[in-house]
């Protein structure tokens, strides 16, 4: 068993009984949700339905209904896609390395940001789907199926096919991880239920029967799983930025980018769930188990990536003059100074400044500063990659390729899109989902005895 | 828990062991069960039932399904000659208005698919123009008219006869307005007209007149006449406003014989230097070793001054000549005449008869006739009388006129006093045009005989006198049409068909067998007889000349010009040609004011990304029009540039409403043509934004030396690699080339290995072979809006670059061009087929893969869209396809793709691609199976030189040479001089280079550096 000093500070506060956790986590699943919700979902939905128009459109008309051209052949698409997937890290992250670390006080935030990493990983998939010229084939000839057509086969030197594993692999492992670990808080739920829940519940919960036999298998799964998904946070980044390191386009092509893209996903990942967290703990009142600890943890975790992205970014400047490439150095000119030097402003501002505001305590523990930054340094992640993308496309070798790129309303449409597809599921999940792991919250709750002392 | 050995039996049968049952026992169901058909010997089973059974349904159901109904036609009885899916080639000849090429049309299935250049010719030197390339699309243009029209209505041929008949009897005076004609035979018809019609006249006008010249060399050497030029005899070649590799005379041959002075090797280190003087920038001054930009109203003072230079070299009488400015590149020039003597040409572009004379006396002075320039040779395409012209509008407004006859011409539109030809048609008894289309002027005429297009038409030309050329169809009449020959013929009585009569006229001075004759005459088609030269004595008064000679104006001048691509406006309605993007501006669908960058700045004009500002342009008492500006780098300042060809109202869809019409702007103020006004110009902002779409928004090449690689001729004389780059990369063992240090191990190529050597200096930016590639590989129009949106198709692309003026290293101010005479050098650019290609790792469906003879390849199947190759793509020439463009009404322009007649001018050997698919130059990869198959069927090797791409073999200049590396006689072997190294084959050649030479992906299109003839220290270089 996990022994605990006395003395430490208890990672739930508000004196909280076992119950009490059922009670306050299960209570959200069982009432009917508030008007709060509905408008939320409203949104959501609207926000998901006139995406599909946008969706719809992209499909029906062609890739040329966004801006793109012959110059910058990807933008928004990839842009979001890499942004997504970036968003994706912090849930594998805080369950599987901090479980790894033995880091109990992720306990009441890891179920939130598991979920947020599905959908954002969903998300995220839409875009390779989407941005295909001919999705109906694109999304069978990406896969190694064995074919009729005799040895054809995919092209394993290809990026984009490491993609489709790393992506792929890592969803299906962290659907399971989340899956496995919601499975007593499913029984519990279902312990509580009457009716159609009871049997839906009930077979969520997999026959869930609480033995010890049981909770010694599903810590042994936890373990194995985490060990599993731990070294694929680190892997999905760096074979996404592979797309770009392994290319030839100046600003790409860069040896830096797996570390940097990683440092950068969990950055934005991290950031994200911060988002969310602090609504959700502001409307389901869960003061008592996401804390002020837990987010100035964060912080400080989204204080070291910032400044892993900021060197990062400082290390491609010197790179690029220190290489002597007439490219290379142009392209970082490029960024800085050309046409889309607001990308580049925004992005140095939004991601290297501002999470250095959680130096200083007040910050880093206030909530409405955190809330604000959270969504800021997710901005700048998105100009990050808008920068890598589209200002190393637009202007690379032939100047006389040189060309702008402007996005267009199916551009925006299918990034809003996601953010339908995001929030539906979310809130869905906040529904209908224990939004904490009440199993392993209350292996944190001092014992009553404790307590009484 | 100690196992059980407890044991249990199914039946008394297991437990005695009865072979009965231990034969059956390892089945589930020892009974007999149907399911093993074979072993068991009867013929279908249960499960061939059930397969069956399947596919049956299966079948039924996709039956019901309704499936596009595709037409086949098979011949029913095979034409002798006609094979399906092999092509046949006939000689021809391009002739549009005053427009003349001798070309090879390709024919498939009896449909003329793509015109190439005779190489017989010596008048229109085996090239192309971009005009004659894209002329087959005019062929399948659905507005062409359907049959002749009588008032409006739809006749029939003898309907509108006995009308023609009727009409012309009773006229008195009957005018047979058209471009110049230089056909015999249909001049024949004509005389043929005039005997039986007394009363008729030719009226001959062309849209850009050389009456001016005519009539100087008519003053100088009593023959009305434009002489045949010979560039490739020029060592010096002085041009004021001639634009003579573009549209003035005759381009694709004036490019060929320029391009040979320029090309060098190490057995001629010389070249051709050229002095241009000109308003806009035009082709001619983009290749100039030296460029001035000067005022159009100088240009008799400049020319009056060289004269004088060059007299005062001779000791001849100086003519008056108004002070100039500058006169350092004048004498210059001057000096560099002087020491070429006979070897020298100077050519001006001035319809001034005055100007001509002086050019004239210049050519005579030193001693160009009879080398450079040919007399006797006289160019016939250019004939046309300004003040014939003129005097006929006036007669028809005076209605003195009763007839008229509109043959090739179009002068409503194109003529600058066109409106008051329409004014004068309504007190014409009688009008007809012969136009293809209800164009400007046909639909005006109380009668139309629309004339066959030249590919439908038998027909002989006489482009420059002594060498003829023939015309044969290439398919029978589309439409109710009849060559205006023809026409001509029927009312002049004649009942002979015009064939017979064209062959008749041939075979009456044939000797021997009058078939064969004129048998072999049809296939070469030409006839070149070779044309005694004549002594000239030059007659004309030069001081007259030179006091006529006006002194130079003061306020804004515009000078209009023909675009390469749309030329005079006759073909406006073709969408390759509007789309082809001007070699200068690069801009496409539109004309523009060209004004330069100094104007820009003190009207104050506002320009974005595309996004310029109409201005408004008052000419004199014309009523002032609205036209987008284009700041245009190279424009003479105080000058404005505005190309005519545009504006058209009655062209047809594709040139309706693009542009404006610059032709009512041309000055007739002296009775002659001037296409520049120097008076009364004014341009004002009009504020209102405007969008010119242009396929290149950046203009420098930003002082890269791994993309652009030139020098000048003097270095280059001393070392032959002057001005190259040679990028090296630091291992650990030294510096080495970046083709040393490679992941890949390189490819095998047993066979063949075809590449590309393209030379920038022979290369004029002429835009002929994107018209040629566009044809011949399928590739779409998308319209202005595309363009707008940068998805041009074009496979081959001309990169045109300036120099700049700012300093190396000043990365914001090397993107601005130079503004008052940059240096100009074109790169044509498109798939450079790496060896090491970075499109082919990064396909994640291997949809593009390397073949076993070099080239990179498309699998257009198996594309997926991912677009990942464009991007990584460092040439920036893969082309995606962003919308389905065929049978898609969202692009109307895109002609040959969208309507059934157009879609016959598709090549059957290349794919149409469909939507979401990546799309690249191919080597014209169909020519390479094509020729590999013919020599196949022979036994034999391909030789070099049958199989080429279409871009070289529709390049003028001969800039582009396309070859396998692998045949060490080939053209392109000797060029690079490929040697076997330990490396594999190495290039020695040492003007040869790579674009992006250290990204090492080893392209197989290799560069030759650009050489100009400059002087050290006035070279940007």
């Amino acid at each position: 068993m996990h022994a605990e000093a006395v003395v430490r500070k208890p990672l739930v506060t508000g004196g909280k009984t076992v119950h009490d956790v059922t009670e306050d986590i299960c209570i959200r699943v069982e009432q009917a949700p508030a008007k709060s919700w509905y408008a939320a979902m409203a949104v959501s939905l609207a926000l998901l339905g006139y995406g599909t128009f946008c969706v719809f459109t992209l499909v029906w008309e062609g890739i040329g209904s966004w801006g793109l051209n012959k110059t910058v052949g990807w933008a928004w698409d990839i842009t979001n896609f890499v942004w997504w997937v970036g968003i994706g890290h912090a849930g594998t992250l805080i369950s599987a390395i901090l479980l790894l670390f033995r880091q109990r006080w992720r306990m009441s935030i890891n179920r939130a940001a598991e979920a947020m990493t599905i959908f954002a990983v969903i998300c995220a998939l839409q875009f390779p789907l989407l941005h295909m010229g001919r999705p109906w084939i694109g999304a069978i000839w990406a896969l190694p199926l064995p074919n009729t057509y005799g040895s054809l086969w995919v092209n394993f030197n290809s990026p984009l096919l490491w993609d489709v594993f790393a992506i792929s692999t890592y969803f299906s492992v962290s659907l399971v991880f989340w899956y496995i670990g919601l499975v007593p808080d499913f029984a519990t739920i279902r312990d509580r239920a009457t009716g159609i829940s009871k049997k839906i519940y009930g077979a969520l919960s997999l026959g869930w029967d609480g033995a010890a036999k049981t909770w010694s298998r599903y810590e042994t799964v936890a373990l194995v799983l985490a060990g599993l998904a731990t070294p694929l946070v680190l892997s999905v980044h760096t074979i996404v930025s592979f797309d770009f390191a392994t290319s030839v386009i100046p600003g790409w092509h860069t040896t830096i980018f797996p570390p940097y893209f990683v440092a950068g996903a969990i950055f934005s990942g991290f950031a994200m769930v911060l988002t969310l967290m602090i609504v959700t703990r502001h409307v389901y009142k869960l003061q008592d188990y996401i804390t002020i600890e837990h987010i100035s943890l964060m912080n400080i975790i989204i204080m070291v990536t910032g400044s892993i992205v900021g060197v990062a970014y400082i290390t491609e400047l010197f790179i690029a003059w220190y290489s002597g490439v007439e490219g290379e150095q142009y392209a970082f000119f490029n960024r800085a100074l050309g046409p889309y030097w607001w990308a580049y402003a925004s992005m140095m501002t939004c991601n290297v400044i501002s999470p250095q505001l959680f130096w200083f305590k007040k910050i880093r523990t206030s909530i409405a500063a955190t809330f604000v930054i959270s969504i800021i340094v997710n901005i700048g992640m998105w100009f990050e990659r808008f920068v890598i993308i589209v200002t190393s496309l637009h202007r690379d070798f032939l100047p006389s390729s040189w060309a702008m790129f402007y996005p267009t309303w199916v551009d925006i449409g299918v990034y809003i899109f996601t953010f339908g597809l995001f929030f539906t599921c979310f809130f869905a999940f906040a529904k209908f989902f224990p939004v904490i792991n009440m199993a392993e919250v209350k292996s944190i709750i001092k014992a009553t005895g404790e307590k009484k002392k | 828990m100690k196992e059980t050995k407890k044991q249990y039996w199914k039946g008394l049968e297991e437990l005695t062991k009865n072979p009965e049952f231990e034969k059956h026992a390892d089945k589930e169901f020892p009974e007999y069960l149907p399911i093993s058909g074979e072993s068991e010997g009867t013929g279908a089973s249960r499960r061939d039932f059930l397969k069956l059974m399947g596919f049956g349904v299966a079948a039924a159901s996709l039956a019901a399904c309704e499936t596009p109904v595709r037409k086949a036609i098979p011949y029913l009885n095979k034409p002798v000659d006609v094979d399906p899916g092999v092509p046949n080639y006939y000689a021809s000849s391009y002739v549009n208005g005053n427009e003349y090429c001798s070309v090879v049309v390709k024919t498939r299935e009896g449909r003329p698919i793509k015109i190439d250049g005779n190489k017989l010719s010596t008048v229109s030197g085996g090239g192309t123009s971009s005009q004659a390339q894209a002329s087959v699309l005019s062929l399948y243009d659905k507005e062409r008219l359907q049959g002749p029209e009588l008032g409006g209505k739809s006749v029939s041929w003898d309907e509108l006869d006995a009308e023609v008949a009727k009409q012309l009897a009773g006229a008195n005076r009957i005018a047979l307005v058209s471009a110049s004609v230089f056909s015999p035979s249909t001049l024949a018809t004509i005389e043929a007209l005039k005997a039986k019609y007394a009363g008729l006249e030719l009226i001959e006008y062309d849209q850009v007149s050389f009456s001016g010249a005519l009539a100087a060399n008519e003053k100088s050497f009593g023959k009305r006449a434009i002489p045949s030029y010979d560039f490739s005899k020029a060592d010096t070649i002085v041009s004021f406003d001639a634009d003579f590799l573009g549209n003035w005379l005759n381009g694709a041959l004036h490019s060929k014989q320029f391009a040979q002075t320029r090309r060098l090797n190490d057995k001629k280190k010389t070249m051709s230097r050229l002095y241009s003087f000109e308003s806009n920038l035009s082709l001619t001054g983009s290749n100039a070793d030296y460029r001035n930009a000067i005022k159009p109203s100088e240009q008799g003072a400049y020319i009056a001054n060289l004269y004088n230079m060059l007299a005062a070299k001779v000791g001849a009488p100086a003519v008056s000549a108004p002070k100039v400015g500058d006169t350092a590149v004048l004498t210059k020039a001057a000096n560099d005449l002087w020491s070429s003597k006979a070897k020298s040409l100077v050519v001006s572009g001035s319809n001034d008869e005055n100007v001509q004379v002086l050019v004239n006396a210049i050519n005579n002075l030193l001693g160009c006739y009879g080398t450079t320039i040919d007399l006797a040779s006289a160019v016939n395409t250019r004939k046309g009388d300004d003040k014939a012209m003129v005097n006929f509008i006036k007669d028809l407004n005076a209605g003195n006129i009763d007839g008229v006859l509109f043959f090739n011409s179009n002068p409503v539109y194109d003529h600058a006093l066109g409106a008051q030809i329409a004014t004068g048609l309504k007190k014409a008894k009688f009008s007809l045009s012969t136009s293809d289309r209800k164009d400007e002027t046909a639909s005006l005429t109380s009668a139309i005989a629309p004339d066959n297009h030249f590919l439908e038409s038998w027909n002989d030309f006489e482009p420059v006198t002594g060498k003829f050329s023939l015309s044969q169809p290439t398919i029978s009449n589309l439409f109710n049409t009849r060559q205006a020959g023809q026409s001509f013929l029927v009312w002049s009585g004649s009942s002979e068909s015009y064939f017979d009569f064209v062959k008749a006229r041939w075979t009456a001075k044939a000797d021997g067998d009058k078939q064969t004759y004129w048998d072999k005459t049809v296939q070469a088609g030409i006839v070149e007889n070779t044309v005694e030269a004549e002594e000239v004595t030059f007659s004309a008064d030069v001081a007259a000349a030179g006091s006529g000679i006006k002194s130079t104006a003061s306020g804004v001048e515009l000078v209009m010009y023909e675009k390469s691509a749309i030329g005079n406006g006759s073909q406006a309605n073709n969408p390759w040609l509007q789309e082809m993007p001007d070699p200068i501006t690069k801009a496409v669908w539109d004309n523009y004011l060209t004004i330069s960058p100094k104007m820009a700045e003190e009207l104050g004009l506002k320009l974005g990304d595309m996004t310029t500002q109409l201005v408004s342009l008052k000419v004199g008492n014309n009523e002032p029009i609205k036209v987008p500006a284009m700041v245009q780098p190279g424009q003479a300042n105080g000058t404005v540039g505005l190309a005519v060809g545009y504006g058209r109202t009655s062209g047809g869809k594709v040139a309706n409403g693009v542009g404006v019409n610059a032709y009512p702007l041309m000055d007739y103020k002296t009775g002659a043509q001037s296409k520049a006004v120097t008076t009364g110009v004014s341009v004002s902002l009009s504020g209102e934004e405007y969008r010119v779409a242009q396929t290149q928004t950046h203009h420098t090449y930003m002082g890269r030396e791994n993309v652009i690689q030139e020098s000048i001729l003097s270095k280059y004389q001393k070392d032959p690699s002057a001005g190259r780059d040679f990028p090296m990369i630091t291992t650990y063992s030294g510096k080495t080339k970046p083709g040393n240090v490679s992941l890949w191990s390189g490819h095998e190529y047993p066979n063949h290995h075809w590449g590309m050597t393209i030379d920038l200096n022979s290369c004029t930016g002429c835009g002929a072979c994107t018209v040629s590639c566009q044809a011949e590989n399928n590739v779409p129009v998308v319209g202005k809006e595309e363009v707008l949106n940068r998805r041009e198709m074009t496979w081959l692309r001309i990169d045109r670059y300036y120099s700049s003026d700012a300093e190396e290293g000043d990365l914001k101010d090397m993107e601005i061009p130079s503004a008052e005479n940059p240096e100009v050098t074109f790169q044509p650019m498109m798939c450079q087929q790496c060896n090491n290609a970075p499109c082919e790792t990064v396909c994640p469906v291997a949809a593009t893969n390397h073949s076993t003879e070099g080239l990179n390849q498309m699998a257009y199947n198996r594309c997926i869209g991912t677009r990942y190759c464009a991007n990584n793509c460092p040439y920036k020439v893969r082309r995606f396809n962003w919308f389905k463009y065929h049978d898609n009404d969202q692009f109307p322009e895109n002609t040959s793709m969208n309507n059934d007649l157009g879609k016959m001018v598709l090549n059957p050997d290349v794919t149409v691609r469909s939507r979401g698919v990546m799309e690249k130059c191919s080597f014209c990869v169909q020519r390479i199976q094509y020729g590999k198959l013919e020599a196949k069927k022979e036994g034999r090797r391909p030789v070099d030189g049958e199989i080429t791409s279409a871009c070289a073999s529709a390049c003028p200049s001969e800039a582009i040479v396309f070859g396998d590396l692998k045949d060490p006689k080939s053209r392109i072997s000797q060029m690079l001089k490929l040697e076997n190294g330990e490396n594999g084959p190495e290039v020695k050649e040492e003007r040869a280079y790579h674009v992006l030479e250290e990204l090492a992906v080893k392209p197989n299109v290799w560069y030759f550096t650009k050489i100009r003839n400059k002087e050290e220290k006035e070279a940007n270089a």
